[in-house]
């Protein structure tokens, strides 16, 4: 069974506990003594505090604590800024767990009340009083950077955070030489994760002996422990960070939060557990959003449709405060990939992040690459528009031809491997495009309105080479690790540095396991989230975890076989060179008979009566996996929407996902990704926004008023791939964890605009709600 | 999302529910849950006491006799969207039922809760009152039967007392000839209704010789669209004279129409045409 293994759609081994609701998740954890923190947050998007007075708190029933900004500032130093971005005129404003003199967004923490109990705690939090003196409030990034508007800290004049710039061939000539320019200004809504699981922290301080421990719904328990080491002061060699099951991310799990480290404070003054865990409408407040650009760009080309150059300028909301990672996003995971899959001989962008009164923005699925991708394909459509080329055609025309091993590109990336055209084919041919272009035309005359989107796109993810996170300003490495260890038993344990979280690698990892070495995929047990467990990794985001953890797995595993080889050439007297492997057996060239299997090999290596001379017992591997480059996953997606032309009302109807992340190790969980990541992207185009009013109150600030996708609003999608190896990966492998977001929001949104095409409408703003679709409707045929 | 402390009280029976009512002023009835707990988590109310009624007996079931059919104010929306009784005796009870919230709030939501609580947001207040349904309360001075365009008085008010407690809720089974329909514009996050249309035509010799249309969901309660009404007895149904109709429905509007980022009030009355229109054109096509 074991070559099948590889590339066999097993189902998820987490899924029985996750379905059961057996699964663990830190609110679920209860220890002795433990008491409950809750944080008071301010009302104010901008104000200063005048006064806070906690004595009523103090005295409720229950309450064993309430602290404000003047008993933590000394203990703990302010929230870290984890990627410095060189170049960029970078500005990080101090960020403090709890607010001192002025509150910057609806949300931001103000004080923090430990009780014996939730309800104690959240009744004492209404007895704190605070005097707000109101600031002028600003939420809108562009706005923001107006000589006239609210400052939000002294040290940052016009809000700007950074000025961020990519460039490449000359486009001052492209668009001189232009006989078509298009353009557009387009605003990537502001998006809020949603994971099922809000965010929660228990910590345990043990002043006997110094150790800390921290449960907390993370993906990356290392980076924690390594940020919470920096900001608590507690060495890194006595504190232990735990990820229990953890219910979600999409990246708002990346950062690290104030909550966590108050959680922390309160357990180290009262040397008591303190857990904290967040309700919705916090973390609709003040867990990091996504997205919220506001772009303008234009494209220069040929008069047959072929790019010039591109140019563009954003402002990129940061919120108040800039997040663990939050510069890189808008910058180098969006400027680096904006010629996408497409031969672009000169760009320039230059993205502005600005300080705004919201909340603060982080990696939100797709990360940076969405909004690429959506700049390129609203431009290509407009394109196809302006000169009536087919959006298939002009995306045919303008497509990189294949190529196996490196492409350099105008951004100064060098993409590993890709075949777009085939991909595109695939999805074109899958649709039936041309039947359904007339299918179209028919429906039109009826005055029904099909629309029909297409997207094609490249993606950066398997993050990354160190050496290239220390040159972008990444104030970490993003190798990872594993190890590998073989029971006496020819069991098999595997320790992982990543942190998965509902993404599948405890059954996609057994399959590399099996599949290279031929034990049973059930033998092999995947272990990660445990900092006192598990090697050093950089965490589980940016599809990074097969890419990049995945290798470092069949590294360690190449090694087991290697010392295997040598003992069992040892075992059977024969000489190293000549023993074979084949499906979990070694095996002397010539006489398959005499063989030891894995197993044999496992129980020798760990009872070690018999070793050739010089070899270590044990059967045990640990790789540390440094990416020579990213992996650069394709596709092509098309969707079929129909417009209610009374309503303004979009139904999804059809819709073809064709990604190709190389060879897939499970195709059910691929497909599951896909899914996933194609549905939060129709969830942009069509349901999902932020928003702030002037004042910066949150007037989506719950489930009632934020839409995410359901699935009686999806149809059934067809997931396909095309498969090309990736040069560098030991196993061939991409990543898909984000492409179908990456994809799906242009691929909807341009066949909406295509459905409004005989109204002349070829602008809209996410999400697409019936009723700006119908007022585009309308002022069209007032027109 | 945790509720300030309250005390709890269980009432086995109607007459322990009364008396516990008496007791305790200001004290908020438990059914299903649906419309008190989300209130009480985000701490939009306080009060003294709960009284769970929601284990009463004598408030339960679904009844029909004699051209009427009785759902005790227990009643789950999932009951209601499943009973035989109500499919074949109210159908636009069991449509409209049937779209409420997602499938756990079904299971545990109530009609006497949902009609009690008065959001104007919801389904069954829209349907009931173009059913011209009966409510029964029981109170201190007995038993009062309250027509339905007297029991919805506007946002989240109804004609209850404080001491009442609603037991039931009657509509008349369908006759022979009548067509409903429930037709509504659901929001994609709450799944509340945009805009609700509940019609019931009865159709005679090829004209409509009777219509009831009933609007909500954009007004602060439900209400009855006269002006369509009328417009259509006498007509003879076709998509000309029913979008003739409907589009009076901004009539009956007035000026209390409400918006929100998601729907303006101007798209919402323009859209109330539609569903008024999308609503008649299936109530008519279920009479003939």
């Amino acid at each position: 069974m074991s070559a099948k293994v590889f590339g066999s759609g097993i189902r998820r081994r987490e899924d029985p506990r996750l379905i059961t609701g057996t699964a663990a998740y830190t609110d679920d954890l209860v220890l002795p003594g433990m008491v409950h923190a809750v944080i008071l947050r301010s009302p104010h998007a901008h104000a200063r505090i005048a006064r806070i007075d906690t004595t009523r708190a103090k005295q409720a029933a229950g309450v064993l604590a309430v602290y404000t900004a003047a008993d933590t500032e000394a203990s703990l130093k302010p929230m870290p800024c984890a990627w410095l971005l060189p170049n960029a005129e970078l500005k990080i404003a101090a960020y403090p767990q709890l607010a001192k003199d002025v509150v910057r967004y609806v949300g931001d923490c103000v004080a923090v009340v430990v009780a014996e109990d939730r309800y104690q705690a959240q009744d004492a939090l209404e007895l704190i009083e605070v005097d707000y003196e109101a600031l002028p409030v600003v939420v809108d990034p562009q706005k923001a950077t107006a000589a006239s508007a609210p400052q939000l800290h002294a040290d940052v004049p016009g809000n700007q955070a950074f000025h961020w710039t990519v460039a490449g061939g000359d486009v001052e000539a492209a668009f001189a030489k232009a006989e078509v320019v298009v353009k557009d200004r387009i605003i990537q809504q502001r998006l809020i994760p949603t994971a099922m699981e809000t965010r929660a922290a228990l910590a345990k301080w043990v002043p006997a002996t110094g150790e800390l421990t921290l449960w907390n719904t993370t993906q990356n328990p290392h980076i924690v422990r390594f940020l919470t080491s920096l900001v608590t002061g507690v060495p890194e060699d006595k504190l232990r960070v735990v990820a229990p099951e953890v219910g979600g991310g999409f990246g708002s799990k990346i950062a690290a939060f104030p909550g966590e480290f108050l959680a922390i404070f309160c357990s180290m003054k009262l040397g008591r557990p303190v857990k904290w865990t967040e309700t919705r409408s916090e973390n609709y407040q003040a867990t990091t959003h996504g997205r919220d650009h506001v772009q303008e760009v234009e494209l220069a080309a040929t008069r047959d449709g072929k790019i010039l150059g591109l140019r563009c300028s954003v402002w990129a909301g940061m919120g108040a405060y800039l997040s663990t990672a939050a510069p890189g996003i808008p910058t180098i995971l969006h400027g680096l990939m904006l010629s996408g899959p497409y031969s672009v001989p000169a760009l320039k962008e230059d993205v502005f992040g600005v300080y705004t009164n919201t909340t603060p923005v982080e990696a939100y699925r797709g990360a940076g690459r969405p909004e690429a991708t959506f700049m390129l394909e609203r431009m290509l459509d407009k394109l196809s528009d302006a000169l009536k080329i087919d959006p298939a055609e002009i995306r045919r025309r303008n497509l990189l031809p294949p190529f196996e091993d490196g492409c350099n590109v105008v951004t100064g990336l060098t993409y590993d491997s890709g075949n777009y055209q085939r991909a595109l084919d695939k999805a074109l041919e899958h649709i039936s495009y041309k039947e359904l272009r007339a299918e179209q035309a028919r429906q039109r005359e009826q005055k029904r309105y099909l629309g029909i989107g297409v997207c094609t796109y490249v993606e950066i993810c398997g993050l990354g080479p160190s050496q290239v996170a220390g040159a972008i300003g990444f104030q970490g490495g993003l190798w990872e690790s594993a190890i590998v260890r073989f029971h006496p038993s020819g069991k098999v344990n595997v320790f992982i540095g990543a942190s998965p979280h509902g993404q599948g690698e405890e059954t996609t990892f057994a399959q590399i396991v099996s599949s290279e070495l031929g034990v049973d995929v059930n033998d092999v047990k995947v272990i990660h989230g445990d900092t006192e467990s598990t090697p050093m990794g950089w965490g589980t985001y940016g599809s990074r975890t097969t890419a990049v953890g995945g290798a470092a797995l069949a590294t360690a595993v190449r090694k087991i076989k290697d010392k295997a080889k040598v003992l069992a050439a040892h075992l059977l007297e024969a000489a190293s060179e000549d023993i074979e492997y084949d499906e979990g057996r070694f095996f002397v060239k010539g006489t398959p008979s005499r063989a030891k299997t894995i197993q044999d090999i496992a129980l020798m290596a760990n009872l070690a009566w018999n070793l050739p001379a010089g070899m270590e017992a044990g059967l045990e591997a640990t790789s540390f996996y440094d990416p020579p480059n990213f992996v650069y996953p394709f596709g092509a997606h098309v969707a079929v929407v129909e417009v209610d032309g009374e309503t303004g009302n979009v139904e999804l109807k059809r819709y073809v996902a064709v990604d190709d992340c190389g060879p897939q190790i499970n195709p059910m969980i691929v497909e599951g990704q896909v899914h996933g990541g194609v549905v939060q992207g129709v969830g942009q185009a069509l349901w999902e926004g932020a928003v702030y009013d002037e004042n910066g109150q949150l007037v989506t600030g719950s489930l009632l008023d934020y839409a995410i996708p359901r699935a009686d609003t999806l149809p059934d999608i067809d997931v396909l791939s095309t498969v090309t190896k990736s040069p560098h990966h030991p196993l061939g492998v991409k990543g898909i964890g984000e492409a179908g977001t990456i994809a799906s929001t242009a691929a909807v949104y341009n066949a909406v605009v295509d459905a409004l095409e005989p109204f002349g409408v070829d602008n809209l703003t996410m999400p697409l709600t019936p009723e700006r679709v119908w007022r585009a409707m309308q002022n069209a045929t007032q027109k | 999302m945790y509720a300030p402390s309250f005390d709890y009280y269980r009432a086995g029976s109607v007459g322990e529910a009364q008396k516990l009512m008496q007791q305790h002023p200001g004290a908020k009835m438990l059914a299903g849950g649906h419309s008190l707990i989300p209130l009480l988590k985000l701490r939009l109310t306080a009060p003294p006491a709960l009284i769970d009624i929601g284990r009463i007996p004598e408030l339960k079931g679904i009844t029909a006799s004699n051209g009427t059919i009785r759902v005790g104010a227990l009643t789950t929306h999932a009951e209601l969207a499943s009973s035989p009784a109500v499919k074949s005796g109210s159908p636009m009870v069991a449509e409209a039922a049937a779209q409420i919230g997602d499938a756990q709030v079904r299971n545990c939501g109530t009609i006497g809760g949902n009609v009690a609580h008065a959001d104007p947001a919801s389904d069954l207040p829209t349907v009931l009152l173009a059913l011209e349904a009966r409510f029964t309360a029981i109170g201190p001075n007995g038993e009062r039967t309250i027509a339905a365009a007297d029991f919805f008085q506007g946002m989240m008010t109804t004609a209850l007392g404080q001491d009442e407690l609603l037991t039931a809720v009657e509509v008349a089974a369908k006759k022979s000839g009548e067509g409903t329909a429930y037709v509504k514009f659901v929001h994609p996050a709450s799944r509340y209704a945009v805009i609700g249309v509940a019609a019931v035509v009865a159709v005679k010799d090829g004209a409509c010789s009777a219509a009831r249309v009933a609007i909500g969901g954009l007004l602060p309660a439900a209400a009855r669209a006269r002006a369509v009404e009328s417009a259509l007895v006498g007509a003879r149904p076709s998509t000309d004279t029913i979008a003739k109709a409907a589009a009076l429905v901004s009539k009956d509007l007035g000026a209390d129409v409400l918006g929100d980022i998601f729907a303006s009030a101007e798209y919402r009355r323009a859209m109330a045409a539609v569903f008024v229109k999308r609503a008649l054109t299936i109530a008519f096509t279920r009479a003939a």
